[in-house]
């Protein structure tokens, strides 16, 4: 991991392909993609420890090989669910590198990477709800269902925003 | 070997080296202008490096070289082999008077007429057909066999040893990157370690073993490449003094001693300005002038003398003066007159104890501010620092013979030795150095140390005396105890002078760690100096004692009015009280201003100021300032004029005042309204009445085009709740004060998307004022998203905007702005919340 880092750009559209490759999360029941390039790692389970006082969506630090990584709680940090009620368990979680910081966001469930036709990408719809449209850089209609683009540098720079 | 003349030859052995290969390379490539400049260039340096040490043979070879060289790089004459065969043997004598250099610390006698004659010939040549070489040869065969430089040199040549050789230019970042490197190395090994020791027998053992102690060899050697020895950040120091005491008319000799003493890089960055700061002091305020010493019996040189040297594993400073000496009394007046104590607690107070107010936050005299003008900070400041990297300061005095500060710093801070402590289900460290005795309490009367409760507030009685504790479950808001716990532990901690317990419920082990900094969501917790990774692999939040011990003093002092939130009420505290810089201007009340708004403070010459049109400006910084007056001041009768400077983003503004005052701690605790103009109202600092100055008044006034910059957040309290957004701190800092002594809790944020993400934990408000300018997200946009959302629809939103033309009133009204100020008219942003408010409330 610490020798090839990628830190690719907000959403690296493989320029002269088609699809794009997305790793798929599910937050809640919302299918999210997050561009495959900026995936460091995914983790299992983890020992995750408080940080008291830390803002509301820092589910707290953790270990990984050596570096401590700023895990986020994901849910809380969509409004998707009240920071204070029970904490995040830490079943799952993408690894992501922002502003060279790592992060770990817990996630609920963790798909295939699925390369996905751009053509099926569409702006974030109306009726987003406000507080996702700087999160969502547009919405892919698969056969199944939809999922929404996360915007991980925006969901993060939004974590830094909230003061404590 | 000086660490200067070292450096010298390092860098001039590598110049030399780049020559000799660029030199030819310009034989095959005669007419390559780069590749000439190139050349000129090193030489220049050399010659100019050589001068500056005195190094008078290097210096004028160089030069004689230099001259050449220029003139094959303007075009004048042509490249030839017999030319640069002449230069190459300039460059190999140098060679050898550096190398005897090396060898002997100076640069041997002799001469080099040979050399440079040929060089002259050449030069003055220029143009002529003679070879240069055929000028040179009878020289240089007198050359090769020259009295003393060269044979020393050639033997000096052939061992191509000696410091040059020795040391390498190593960039910061790699020795960084090994330093971490290390660090991870040692906590694996400590993992590793922890693993063994749960294990009787284990073929690892050996092995481990001599792993362990070659980790902690290579540890210590990596931790010495980044040692710098103490002295670096002392050669500016005698100019400084030379250049206060021809400033001040004093006479005053700097010593130094023990400046070789090496200290962690990191350490000693932080330790820089603190130090240089000192020693202004006692030039400055230490040491009189010179006919005052002659009556004193005194000798007319005053001496500063600084000291470093090793002790355990910290670095002790010793900086002493022979001058006037700390006066014990007008501290204990200052103490007095700052509410920092009463007449009969000061009476009680030993000299040392009274020394110790001189660090405290704002305790300045009116004299220091002055002469540490453009500076802004003080003794507190200086103790912070050096609290901050662990280390103490500590001061003696004897009025009339002088002053020593001791300041003991560790010597490294990359990794230290904690003690790893549990609340709740969470574990934490706390660093050894801030860690002065471990005691056990227990909550029944019968034990040896028990909590005893004042109000709310826990103390602990420890050998005659009693010292706040703080309950970590309860600073950290870790929730309560699940099962009542008869033993605890309380860590006595010090910081400073003061004494302090952390109240914890268990207590492990001790353990080498490697202080990382935490990641920058979290940056602005006080209560943390960083985070590490532990032997068994979890990760462990660093406790940052001085936070600490600032927590505990606040839940001490806060211990008359509330019992309980000792995390709270401290925080709430921290928000109240303000420095401001009190100084005189216009007529005689004192005026204050928050001193986070003042920039610096200078003393500008009358004869500088210009004018344009009618505004006065000076040239400051590399632009020009605009000047305020505060009304009806005159102007002053000496030849300088004080201002105070306020910055914003790239803009600046002075405001010239009469006098500094001085600078104090005060509750922002407005008495009388607001009253319009430059007033904000009136408070009381130290017993007198002060008027409170709206900076912002003078800011339109000098610059109109002010408010519209920046970020950063804020918070304070009072009857109605209030979100204020507005992207520019400075109009923050303004408006809180004023909105507070109306009564309004503010919240202040810098961002709309902050403002949103607060809806998103549930905050609620009675009104919005918000600005319409800001980066990422306009205010129009953000009231639109406020009145989408039925969380906060029902909240009125007051537009605040420097615009006020219909239009854009109308504007704001259409995008569901519930009103409209401007932002210069502050006097009407409380009439019109208030009228708002009560309308709200009513109709509820």
């Amino acid at each position: 991991m610490s020798g090839a880092r990628t830190s690719a750009p907000a959403a690296p559209a493989n320029a002269d392909q088609e699809s794009q490759d997305y790793v798929t999360v599910l937050v809640g029941a919302q299918l999210f993609g997050i561009p495959v390039l900026q995936v460091q790692d995914v983790l299992g389970r983890q020992a995750i420890t408080r940080v008291p006082l830390g803002p509301p969506a820092v589910a707290g630090a953790l270990n990984l090989r050596g570096r401590i990584v700023t895990a986020i709680d994901t849910s809380a940090c969509l409004g998707l669910r009240a920071a204070d009620t029970a904490p995040a368990e830490a079943t799952i979680s993408i690894v992501v590198e922002h502003r060279g910081e790592l992060y770990s966001l817990i996630v609920d469930q963790v798909g295939e990477v699925m390369p996905v036709d751009i053509a099926s990408l569409e702006a974030n719809p109306l009726t987003l709800d406000p507080s996702w449209r700087d999160i969502s850089r547009g919405v892919h209609k698969l056969q199944e269902r939809l999922m929404v683009v996360l915007d991980i540098a925006a969901l993060l720079d939004r974590v830094v925003a909230i003061p404590a | 070997m000086d660490e200067l003349l070292s450096d010298f030859l390092t860098e001039t052995l590598e110049h030399i080296a780049r020559l000799d290969d660029e030199l030819v390379r310009l034989e095959s490539k005669p007419d390559d202008p780069a590749l000439l400049s190139s050349i000129f260039r090193l030489m220049h340096t050399i010659k100019g490096t050589s001068g500056f040490l005195g190094l008078a043979r290097l210096e004028s070879l160089a030069h004689a070289s230099e001259t050449v060289l220029g003139q094959l790089r303007d075009g004048h004459r042509a490249v030839d082999g017999g030319l640069v065969t002449l230069i190459l043997r300039s460059l190999d004598r140098i060679r050898s008077l550096l190398a005897s250099l090396e060898e002997t610390g100076a640069e041997p006698g002799g001469e080099d007429r040979d050399l440079i004659g040929a060089l002259e010939v050449c030069a003055a040549g220029a143009g002529a057909a003679s070879s240069p070489a055929a000028a040179l040869e009878p020289a240089a065969a007198e050359a090769a066999a020259p009295p003393p430089p060269a044979s020393a040199g050639a033997e000096a040549v052939a061992k191509s040893g000696g410091v040059a050789a020795q040391s390498v230019r190593v960039h910061v970042d790699l020795l960084e990157k090994l330093m971490t490197g290390v660090s991870e190395l040692v906590l694996t090994r400590n993992q590793l370690l922890q693993t063994l020791r749960a294990q009787k027998e284990s073929a690892f053992a050996a092995p481990l073993q001599r792993l362990n102690q070659v980790v902690s060899e290579l540890q210590e050697d990596v931790m010495r490449t980044r040692m710098q020895p103490i002295g670096n950040a002392w050669q500016a120091l005698p100019r400084l003094i030379r250049d206060l005491a021809s400033d001040l008319g004093k006479k005053i000799a700097l010593e130094m001693h023990g400046a070789e003493t090496e200290l962690d890089k990191q350490v000693f960055e932080l330790i820089k300005d603190p130090l240089t700061h000192m020693v202004r002091n006692s030039a400055d305020h230490g040491i009189e002038r010179p006919a005052e010493r002659a009556a004193l019996g005194k000798p007319e040189t005053g001496r500063v003398v600084l000291e470093a040297f090793h002790e355990g594993g910290y670095v002790v400073i010793v900086l002493s003066d022979d001058g006037r000496g700390l006066d014990i009394e007008r501290i204990r007046a200052k103490a007095i007159a700052q509410g920092l104590a009463t007449e009969a607690e000061t009476a009680g107070l030993a000299e040392a104890q009274l020394l110790q107010f001189i660090f405290r936050p704002g305790f300045s005299t009116a004299e220091k501010i002055t002469a540490v003008s453009g500076r802004g900070v003080g003794m507190d400041v200086v103790r912070t620092n050096i609290e901050r990297i662990g280390g103490t300061i500590d001061v003696r005095s004897r009025r009339g013979s002088g002053t020593t500060f001791i300041v003991r710093i560790p010597l490294t801070l990359a990794i230290v030795s904690a003690l790893i402590v549990g609340a709740a289900s969470e574990r934490f460290a706390i660093p050894q150095l801030a860690v002065t005795e471990l005691v056990q309490v227990g909550s029944d009367s019968s034990a040896e140390h028990r909590i005893e409760i004042i109000n709310g507030a826990p103390l602990l009685r420890l050998r005659q005396r009693l010292l706040p504790v703080v309950v970590l479950r309860e600073l950290l808001r870790l929730g309560a105890e699940e099962e009542a716990n008869a033993r605890h532990f309380v860590v006595v901690a010090r910081v400073g002078a003061q004494d302090f317990g952390i109240m914890v419920d268990r207590v492990f082990d001790t353990e080498e760690i490697v202080v990382k900094p935490v990641a920058p969501v979290l940056r602005g917790l006080s209560m943390f100096s960083g985070n590490t990774i532990l032997g068994d692999g979890s990760v462990i939040m660093i406790l940052d004692p001085n936070g600490m011990g600032i927590a505990a003093t606040r839940s001490a002092d806060a211990t008359g009015a509330t019992g309980d939130e000792a995390g709270e009420t401290g925080d709430a505290a921290a928000a109240r009280t303000t420095s401001m810089l009190i100084f005189r201007a216009g007529d005689a009340t004192p005026k204050a201003v928050p001193l986070s708004l003042v920039a610096r403070i200078e003393e500008i010459a009358l004869d500088s100021i210009e004018r344009i049109e009618s505004q006065r400006v000076i040239q400051y910084r590399g632009q020009l300032m605009p000047l305020v007056d505060f009304d009806g001041a005159s102007s002053p009768p000496g030849k300088t004029q004080k201002i105070l400077v306020f910055v914003d983003g790239a803009q600046c503004m002075g405001l010239c005042v009469d006098e500094i005052l001085d600078i104090a701690e005060v509750a922002i605790d407005i008495k009388l309204g607001s009253a319009g103009g430059w007033r904000l109202g009136s408070t009381v600092i130290a017993g007198k009445a002060a008027d409170l100055v709206d900076a912002g008044y003078f800011l339109t006034k000098a610059l109109p085009g002010w408010f519209g910059q920046d970020k950063p957040e804020t918070s304070g309290q009072g009857l109605w709740n209030l979100l204020l957004l507005d992207d520019s701190p400075f109009f923050r800092s303004v408006m809180m004060p004023l909105l507070e002594s109306a009564g309004f809790n503010v919240t202040a944020v810098g961002d709309p998307r902050a403002a949103l993400a607060m809806r998103e934990r549930g905050a609620s408000f009675d009104a919005i004022i918000s600005d319409i300018e800001m980066p990422g997200m306009s205010g129009f946009e953000f009231v639109a998203e406020v009145k989408s959302d039925p969380r906060w629809a029902g909240i009125p939103v007051m537009a605040l905007s420097s615009h006020s033309a219909p239009r854009d009133v109308d504007r704001g009204r259409g995008a569901g702005f519930d009103d409209y100020i401007v932002k210069s008219d502050r006097n009407s942003i409380v009439r019109k919340l208030t009228e708002r408010l009560t309308l709200a409330s009513s109709a509820a």
